[in-house]
């Protein structure tokens, strides 16, 4: 960095950060090891009933399996292409129709009382007759994952939207733009770190979605290797199906976060 | 003769579900050819409601407003785009109005080394200093070439030093380019250290309640920094004071 010589404090601070960075790392593996040889340990022993709480080892194997076999690939793919098309799908729905409420205070003010309301249900709650309307299967899941997502989308857009500085818009008006200029030279640019934390958010409601719609009627997905698993007790499906989906939403995550960094430089 | 501002009889009210608010009334005055023009008025007076009007971005309640020629727009804050770099945010102006083009590129990079800020093109706003964002932002209202620039106390938000060299940088461009403005502040001092005629208002409902020629003797070319050591500055000074009437 300079050419003064790197002293040796300055050698013992950067020592002293990474001991213990270190010493948390440690302690978190150690934590997770201790967890599962522990649970292993008293479901051998006979301590804790397998039936009702299976084993590492016992989850292991069927997870062995589903890889070998094949279909725990097509299950989290079913699943994932759900999610995927139901967090897209809610967002970009979504903010077009928040451009639209940002466009027109009119249309806003009407929609307004409707929103809270839906807002305030619980969209769980209308996943029965969604899938009536839109049909068991695919479509009927990626309903529910939308439906999940949307109003909060369009409110928490909308909101964004109309908190933009309406000096800056003042400012590009000054020079003659057009509403539509400045939607996309200014309300746009401005909300893309917001915009990235609907995504964020609306992820993990999407999930929350597809793992309903899968409990409700499928015949493949994560959700329904879980609620299969419950139904004829075999928990190490259930943990196993509860397990890939923590890794396939924690994945999903880090995806956006990376995006979120490309877009950032 | 025409003149490139003239207001006659203009009178804007605000109006919310409670009251009807009279801001302007029956104001009447006009920028002459080459003139830079100070409208100064206690605070809440309707100041920005004037400026608002000569920018088109509402229009008057009842009189008549007529510009001849482009208006520029110089803001209080800076109000430069943060995911825009500087060169970018200077041509967001040409861009909304589809003039980007050769001769207003090299234009703008004659402005930006003229002013120190060649070197930045390609910084971002958060890089630069409060000074050097506000002489960008001059540099993105000048990039439209507009004939008339309207100032709302664009220096308001620098500390005084900064102050003090940007209005010198915005007087000497003004009179470079020939071009007309009209400052409005609160700020007495930078009033007659800028404009060649004063304005004053009264509380709201605004009306002109007097003008004032400021006529300085200085050595050597005039400028905001050497208008201040003029004789007459002081005199001027308590005039305008008193017209202002802050203890009323």
């Amino acid at each position: 960095m300079n050419e003064n010589p790197i002293s040796k404090e300055y050698l013992d601070f950067i020592k002293e950060k990474q001991k213990k960075k270190r010493l948390i790392l440690i302690w978190q593996v150690s934590l997770l090891i201790i967890f599962l040889f522990s649970w292993e340990l008293l479901a051998r022993l006979g301590i804790i009933n397998t039936f009702l709480v299976s084993s590492p080892s016992a989850i292991y194997k069927l997870l062995i399996e589903y890889i070998k076999n094949g279909s725990l690939f097509r299950h989290i793919g079913i699943s994932l292409w759900e999610t995927i098309l139901g967090f897209s799908i809610g967002t970009i729905l979504g903010i077009i129709i928040a451009i639209i409420l940002w466009w027109s205070d009119t249309i806003a003010r009407i929609l307004d009382p409707f929103f809270v309301v839906l807002n305030a249900l619980p969209k769980t709650a209308l996943a029965p007759i969604l899938i009536v309307w839109a049909g068991a299967g695919v479509k009927g899941i990626v309903v529910i994952a939308i439906s999940i997502s949307l109003i909060s989308t369009i409110l928490a857009a909308y909101n964004y939207f109309i908190n933009v500085d309406k000096e800056k818009i003042k400012m590009l008006q000054s020079f003659g733009a057009s509403k539509f200029q400045i939607l996309t030279k200014l309300i746009l640019p401005a909300n893309v770190k917001n915009i990235i934390n609907i995504v964020k958010i609306n992820i993990g409601l999407s999930w929350v979605g597809v793992i309903v719609g899968e409990f409700l009627v499928s015949r493949s997905g994560i959700g329904y290797l879980i609620v299969y698993g419950g139904q004829v007790f075999r928990l190490d499906l259930v943990m196993m199906g509860v397990f890939v989906l923590a890794i396939c939403a924690l994945l999903m995550y880090q995806a956006i976060n990376l995006i979120e960094k490309l877009i950032k430089r | 003769m025409s003149y490139p501002i003239e207001l006659r009889n203009v009178s804007k009210s605000f109006y919310t579900m409670d009251q009807e608010l009279l801001v302007l009334d029956d104001l009447s005055f006009k920028l002459n050819k080459g003139e830079i023009l100070g409208i100064l008025g206690p605070s809440g007076c309707g100041k920005s409601t004037i400026l608002n009007l000569l920018s088109s971005l509402i229009s008057p309640t009842s009189g008549k407003i007529n510009i001849n020629g482009d208006i520029g727009y110089m803001f209080q804050k800076d109000h430069l785009l943060e995911w825009r770099n500087i060169i970018d945010n200077i041509t967001i102006g040409l861009e909304i109005q589809k003039k980007i083009n050769q001769e207003s590129l090299l234009e703008i990079d004659l402005l930006l080394k003229k002013y120190g800020l060649w070197n930045f093109k390609h910084h971002y706003p958060h890089q630069l200093s409060g000074g050097m964002r506000q002489r960008v932002a001059l540099i993105r209202t000048l990039a439209t070439s507009p004939d008339i620039l309207l100032l709302d106390e664009p220096f308001s938000s620098l500390d005084y030093q900064t102050r003090l060299q940007v209005s010198d940088d915005v007087y000497k461009i003004i009179r470079e380019e020939g071009k007309e403005a009209i400052l409005v502040t609160h700020d007495i001092s930078e009033a007659i250290s800028m404009v060649d005629r004063a304005i004053i208002l009264t509380h709201r409902p605004a009306k002109v309640k007097s003008i004032h020629n400021i006529n300085l003797t200085v050595q050597g070319e005039k400028s905001p920094l050497s208008a201040r050591k003029a004789p007459e500055f002081k005199d001027y000074f308590n005039i305008l004071w008193k017209e202002l009437d802050y203890n009323e």
